[in-house]
């Protein structure tokens, strides 16, 4: 068992297109779990009693099922009923509903987080539903959530490798398939550990600056 | 439907599997996740370097990926793990890391005036935590050790990707064997939610019986 540059080298440039198709995987999936996450919130808010009790039912099941199990169903099952996908939106798709579970919390969080007051306040000055949004609560609510979902995007980024099971050739299928047909593991698991580490650590350390910054801002809110 | 029922036994097998990878990587993760939490309040810096350390090591490199490592490259390295203790290796260490945290965070919550006091009464450190730290912030540790219980129920499902006949793997065996994809992809995911319904409901009795008498902590806590 001995380390090989050559071997690294070799294997780096695949693993460089693989990183590729993460970063896009991982920005295309946030944006939609961002998306798919406020309109879960606003529907678990509904006034009306079936329809929150629904989408938290849907919610609570997306969430407690594994991510692995759902992308298996898209990709699988969704042919069979005539939807073809391709591998890659598939995935997607899977990891952005998945998470937006996630974030639909922390948007239902944000927005009950402001005080009741503030909603008062904007009614007793005539405030339109649209401006008592945009002028009074959505300015309260948005920089307490950010540090989070900051958070749910490093989360994404390291439940990517799972759209390998999906034959997505992300980073760490790039280095399993050269694994595989070449009987080295070494090197390429090695340095699929170092790509994550060279870019959720930095991406860590600026998540808890941005939680530092916005609970400062944020004192006496809450 | 009535071909998927024929699989009734290997599903009880699948199913008997990740009770036991969820129940044994957990047990790995809750004792890792004290001994990491608490390392970081040591008074020597290389300890609590450690730490910090291990902790982004195992949350910033992904599970998949160091479930490969274990599994494929530690042979190599004259470590030979079976595929069930690779499994339950990779989860337990993985969710030490996010357990550690939890530790931390709970322990640091307890207020100041607790500190001082046991100080004041001249307990020893081990006193200190044992008797007056530890107890005050495992309530608050709860909650967050159960949604981590979960995620470690969903993570197992990931070890089927290195041959442990897991549920999801025994969906797989079901899905090429019958040419079936809806039917046995859908009885998982539902025995995927009961099982973390399950475990939702056995952290909530947990957290009501530790938060017995102490609601003015858990308020104190945030």
């Amino acid at each position: 068992m001995d380390w090989s540059w050559k071997v690294a080298f070799e294997v780096m440039p695949k693993m460089a297109e693989g990183l590729l198709i993460t970063v896009e995987a991982t920005l295309v999936g946030a944006l939609l779990a961002y998306i798919l996450g406020l309109a879960l919130a606003i529907l678990k808010m509904s006034k009306s009693r079936p329809v929150a009790f629904g989408f938290y039912w849907i919610s609570e099941f997306i969430r407690r099922t594994p991510l692995l199990v759902q992308l298996y169903f898209l990709f699988y099952v969704l042919p069979d009923l005539g939807i073809f996908l391709s591998p890659f939106v598939a995935g997607v798709i899977g990891l952005g509903l998945h998470l937006s579970t996630y974030t639909s919390e922390v948007f239902r969080a944000g927005i009950e987080n402001v005080p009741k007051g503030q909603w008062e306040a904007s009614k007793s000055l005539n405030y339109s539903p649209y401006q008592t949004m945009r002028y009074v609560i959505l300015p309260q609510a948005i920089p307490p959530m950010i540090p989070p979902l900051a958070n749910y995007l490093i989360t994404m980024f390291k439940e990517t490798p799972l759209l390998s099971a999906i034959t997505v050739v992300e980073l760490f299928n790039a280095a399993n398939i050269y694994s595989n047909s070449n009987y080295k593991y070494l090197e390429p698991m090695t340095l699929v550990g170092v790509f994550f580490l060279i870019v959720s650590v930095p991406a860590a350390y600026i998540a808890m600056r941005l939680e530092t910054k916005y609970k400062l801002k944020n004192t006496g809110a809450a | 439907m009535k071909d998927v029922l024929e699989f009734t036994p290997i599903l009880i097998d699948g199913t008997w599997i990740t009770i036991q990878l969820t129940l044994a990587s957990a047990v790995v993760a809750l004792v890792l996740s004290f001994v990491i939490g608490l390392a970081r309040f040591s008074k020597y810096r290389l300890v609590q370097w450690l730490a910090i350390g291990y902790l982004e090591f195992f949350r910033g490199t992904s599970a998949i990926v160091q479930m490969f490592f274990m599994f494929y490259v530690l042979p190599l390295m004259g470590l030979t793990l079976s595929s069930l203790a690779a499994g339950i290796a990779a989860c337990g260490l993985n969710l030490s890391s996010y357990g550690s945290e939890v530790v931390r965070s709970a322990v640091q919550s307890v207020g100041r005036g607790q500190h001082e006091a046991a100080i004041a009464l001249n307990y020893s450190t081990y006193q200190r935590y044992r008797y007056v730290l530890i107890p005050q912030a495992i309530p608050v540790m709860i909650p967050t050790f159960g949604n981590l219980l979960i995620e470690l129920l969903k993570l197992t499902a990931v070890a089927s990707l290195i041959t442990i006949s897991d549920l999801t793997f025994m969906a797989q065996i079901i899905r090429v064997q019958t040419a079936l994809t809806l039917e046995p992809l859908l009885v998982i995911l539902v025995i995927y939610f009961v099982l973390a319904s399950v475990l939702v409901g056995f952290t909530n009795y947990i957290g009501k019986i530790v938060s017995k008498g102490r609601n003015t902590i858990e308020a104190k806590g945030a």
